[in-house]
């Protein structure tokens, strides 16, 4: 059954080569090709991505030298930074936009948007998406969706400023900030864009992966990139409609006086006629998306990491089963432990030892995936690309981010360090290092496959140095200065004697912040410097055995011209022994009396 | 103009760079190599920087985690912050042996392992042994950070003691207020809807419990060794009351009323000694994002011993006794005045207040 219905999309593809010639317009805009729209993905959350990390520069100007005038303030943020010092308002708006874009419009749509377009087709062996029209609509909403938040950074009020989690009432009251009025109106009407494209996204992944696999390509021949790419998708079709429905209610709050998550509120002299609410329902619904997103944030670059790990170590990945059961117990996991965010809502103690049980259980499968890229490594041949570099650096963030975890989901020591930058520094580490950590490595390793040329290998090297110094010259600090008590999201820490004298490692964090962001323009730099001048590609530069090696560097509608190469073995065969060569591609067919590797 | 010329200046450094840049690869081609493709020596190189970053990234969270342990909060004030104290310590040393370890086994690998010529990496797919080795001792201590966390958790949230102190903490844009229950030990009630600008709390001034009621701002006390319960609530957005000297934190939510009881253990006084430090003050802080001046939303905390807690609350004003003197006479709170009741006075009242 399947059979056929290859050979009839083979069959239509091959007539759709030889008659159309593509116009500019459906060709780089209105693209349904996935490739293209891959790099469309990547190319809007590269903007997105400066953007916020923009932002976080100016923020961390006002942390480090609170109160002190930078003119370059008052250039960029006008009238909201008069005499060059940030108002405290813009200080939230600015902390919230940061997050959200980078947790949503960078980590979620421009990693997966990415790697999941690029990578299901190419290395499941389908001619594309099993829609293509839906995958266009898909980066279109995100567009839209990016468009929409960078819209709401000029309203009056400025953009949304509740802090990315948008807790109401603070994100449902105007009276309460200003950043409540027409930004957070934009903020969830952004969000809802984006829900819809994740979902279609999302949707687009899973038909593709369990229809769409070439002959031969049985689930335990996929690469692990496949596998986390499906499970997030999968996470995401779950969990993402959750959050529609928190921002609908919200709306509806907002707009239409219902009182979803407003109850017995006075505010500027006036009682409001909101009761029966609860603002916790909405912490309820946020984090049952919000902690599963954390994973649709991670597996990927996990996913991305498997893969490049391997292929640099030149040894096939270790445990590939326990691989995909680790994967496979944190999605499950990730559904059952959002309340560890709500320790201290006022929830019944019990629940929150039942958060308390499945939250540090996901400890488990995450040391097993350590172990496991440990194992890989041992007695490797390791070459050292910039995307092996990035791969390594991530191993190493996953483990330090990820064990403050285990104290963070220990109720007992969460009411201390609840909300203060040990939490900053935590999933900054362990989700936000992690994940872009993962992002670059894709980059590197994939660009000749998007492009047809190689991105600059020094311009890499240096990239990668100086990003893993600040990265954690920035971050480590701030454990200690949750652990001194400071709270996140703190405009100024001057009104707290018990707080100065943290000011100099405030400053240094500072520093290293903006040489680190500096340090990303020679990414951005080698990136699209590499587009146009990049040094060309060969076949298969990093001697890999997964199928997208083996499509015509010259991208093509239908990715392989004449029949799909069919699969005869894993994806991990790195220096078996008896074969010729280090790496046995999948398209090659087991010799005689030769055993599948695992 | 000037800023037209930076931006002219930058364009130009951007254009040089790529220049060089192309100058480097267009002369490697010239001599045949590819100056993109990894070559041996960009392996040594790497594998020995990640080496030398790697022991120093090591040997900086250690000797960081050392030289900041006097910078942090000072020893827990309260009876179970000793206990949050102790297992927080107790958990990070089982972190950082973990840190330690698989850093060191990363660092090792990445820097012998790199790629040699005449090397052939070994064939190693997977072990069973060794994979459930690796998934049974985390499980293990895992399953005992979990024993000692939860029942850790549910001792602290335990009812309090029925002779605990009840203090209410209310929260509001961008302030703290106190309100102690008074000889009765109960609060009286209170409602958004009455909340004007004589009072602040929305109390039911109808609620004989409320006429004892001590409400004081700026600065609350606390008496010594004796448990405290804590009720807190917000009149307008979400807000967290954060004590961290006392390791002690609960949201305030609008509609809801939440708790937290702790034993303060050293007085105000003691802990300037402590620390070393005259100037000295526990604090409450806000630690939940609630609007423009989140970050100086606080209140301090004295601790005391009994005698001398007693004497300041004392010197408070009961509501009663403030209403008196403003001359708002409510009927039931005059109760504890020893005045007589009137219902119909009571309604006339509390419609009055409900239409402010």
């Amino acid at each position: 059954m399947s059979h056929d219905t290859h050979a009839q999309h083979d069959h239509s593809h091959d007539h759709g080569d030889h008659h159309h010639e593509e116009s500019f317009i459906t060709k780089y805009v209105f693209s349904q090709d996935h490739k293209m729209i891959s790099k469309q993905f990547l190319i809007t959350a590269i903007i997105m991505g400066f953007l916020a990390m923009l932002m976080s520069t100016f923020f961390r100007l006002q942390l480090g030298w609170p109160g002190q005038s930078f003119p370059i303030l008052e250039t960029v943020l006008g009238r909201w930074a008069p005499g060059g010092v940030m108002d405290p308002n813009i200080y939230l708006a600015l902390v919230t936009i940061h997050g959200t874009i980078m947790v949503f419009f960078v980590l979620t749509g421009g990693l997966s948007g990415t790697f999941s377009n690029l990578l299901i087709p190419f290395q499941c062996g389908a001619r594309d998406m099993a829609s293509g029209f839906l995958n266009m609509f898909s980066y279109w909403f995100f567009f839209a969706s990016c468009a929409v938040m960078t819209i709401s950074l000029f309203v009056v009020g400025g953009p949304a400023s509740a802090g990315w989690t948008v807790y109401p009432p603070l994100s449902a009251l105007p009276q309460a900030i200003p950043g409540s009025g027409a930004g957070m109106t934009l903020w969830l009407v952004s969000m809802s864009l984006f829900i819809v494209s994740a979902l279609l996204g999302g949707i687009n992944y899973i038909v593709t992966v369990v229809n769409l696999r070439t002959k031969g390509m049985s689930m335990t021949r996929l690469p692990l990139t496949i596998w986390a790419f499906l499970v997030t998708a999968i996470l995401g079709v779950l969990s993402f409609p959750v959050l529609f429905a928190a921002a609908l209610l919200l709306i509806f709050d907002r707009s239409f006086g219902t009182s979803f998550f407003l109850s017995d509120i006075n505010i500027g002299g006036m009682a409001l006629e909101h009761t029966g609410g609860s603002p916790i329902l909405f912490q309820h619904l946020f984090w049952f998306l919000g902690h599963p997103e954390v994973y649709i944030v991670l597996l990927p670059a996990l996913g991305i990491n498997s893969e490049i790990v391997a292929t640099n170590s030149r040894k096939p990945i270790f445990g590939y089963k326990a691989m995909i059961g680790s994967i496979l117990a944190i999605a499950f996991l990730s559904f059952i432990v959002w309340g560890h965010h709500m320790f201290l809502t006022g929830m019944n103690p019990f629940l929150g030892s039942v958060f308390v049980f499945t939250t540090i259980l996901v400890a488990i499968p995450s040391a097993v995936k350590v172990f496991n890229y440990l194992a890989t490594l041992w007695k490797g041949n390791i070459v050292y690309t910039p995307a092996m570099l990035f791969a390594i650096g991530m191993v190493s963030t996953f483990i330090t981010g990820g064990l403050t975890g285990i104290i963070l989901a220990d109720a007992a020591l969460d009411i201390n360090i609840h909300d203060t930058y040990f939490v900053v520094a935590h999933f900054h580490i362990v989700m936000g290092a992690s994940a872009i950590f993962g992002m670059f490595a894709g980059v590197y390793h994939w660009f000749p496959r998007m492009y047809g040329k190689m991105m600059n290998k020094n311009l890499g090297y240096a990239h990668f140095w100086l990003t893993i110094t600040c990265m954690y010259g920035v971050f480590f600090p701030m454990h200690f200065l949750g652990l001194a008590g400071i709270p996140r999201r703190y405009y100024e820490n001057t009104n707290f004697p018990m707080f100065d004298h943290l000011t100099d490692i405030n400053q240094m964090i500072s520093v290293f912040a903006i040489v680190g962001a500096a340090a990303q323009l020679i990414f951005i730099f080698n990136f699209f410097y590499s587009i146009f001048r990049g040094t060309k590609a060969s076949q298969n530069p990093w001697g890999s055995t997964t199928l997208e090696w083996t499509a015509p560097m010259k991208h093509m509608h239908g990715n392989w011209p004449g029949k799909i190469p069919e699969v005869h073995r894993w994806a991990y065969d790195y220096n078996k022994p008896g074969k010729a060569g280090d790496f046995t591609p999948q398209t090659e067919p087991m010799a005689p009396g030769e055993e599948e590797s695992h | 103009m000037i800023s037209f010329l930076t931006f002219f200046v930058i364009l130009l450094g951007v254009i040089t760079f790529a220049r060089i840049i192309r100058i480097f690869e267009l002369s490697s081609e010239l001599h045949g190599t590819d100056v993109n493709a990894v070559n041996e020596s960009d392996n040594k190189t790497h594998s020995l920087l990640l080496l030398l970053f790697g022991t120093f990234f090591v040997i900086t969270v250690f000797y960081m985690t050392w030289s900041m342990k006097d910078k942090m909060l000072p020893i827990s004030a309260s009876e179970h912050g000793v206990g949050i104290d102790t297992l927080f310590n107790a958990n990070m040393a089982l972190l950082y042996v973990v840190f330690l370890i698989t850093h060191v086994v990363l660092i090792y690998y990445a820097f012998k392992y790199y790629h040699k010529k005449e090397h052939t990496p070994v064939f190693f797919v997977h072990n069973t042994k060794l994979e459930l080795v690796w998934t049974i001792i985390p499980t293990i201590i895992l399953s005992s950070v979990i024993v000692f966390g939860i029942s850790y958790w549910s001792k602290i949230t335990a009812p309090a003691p029925a002779e605990a102190i009840v203090i209410e903490l209310y929260a509001k844009q961008f302030d703290w207020t106190a309100r102690y229950a008074g000889d009765d030990n109960k609060l009286g009630k209170s409602s958004f809807r009455l909340v004007d600008g004589s009072n602040a709390l929305g109390l039911d001034y109808t609620d004989a419990d409320a006429g004892d009621d001590i409400i004081v701002r700026n600065e609350f006390h606390l008496p010594v060794g004796r448990d405290v319960v804590f009720k807190f609530h917000s009149r307008d957005v979400l807000h967290s009351a954060y004590m961290p000297h006392f390791r002690a934190q609960m949201n305030c939510v609008p509609g809801m009323t939440t708790q937290f009881h702790f034993k303060p253990t050293i007085t105000t006084e003691g802990m300037r000694a402590e620390t070393k430090n005259e100037k000295f003050d526990y604090i409450l802080l806000c630690n939940k994002i609630c609007g423009a001046s989140h970050f100086n939303m606080q209140m301090t905390i004295v601790v005391e011993d009994e005698t001398a807690f007693k004497q300041w609350l004392g010197s408070k004003k009961t509501v009663a006794q403030e209403l008196k003197a403003a001359e708002v006479v409510p009927v039931a709170v005059t109760d504890s005045l020893a005045a007589h009741t009137d219902s119909v006075k009571v309604h006339e009242v509390t419609a009055e207040v409900v239409k402010h």
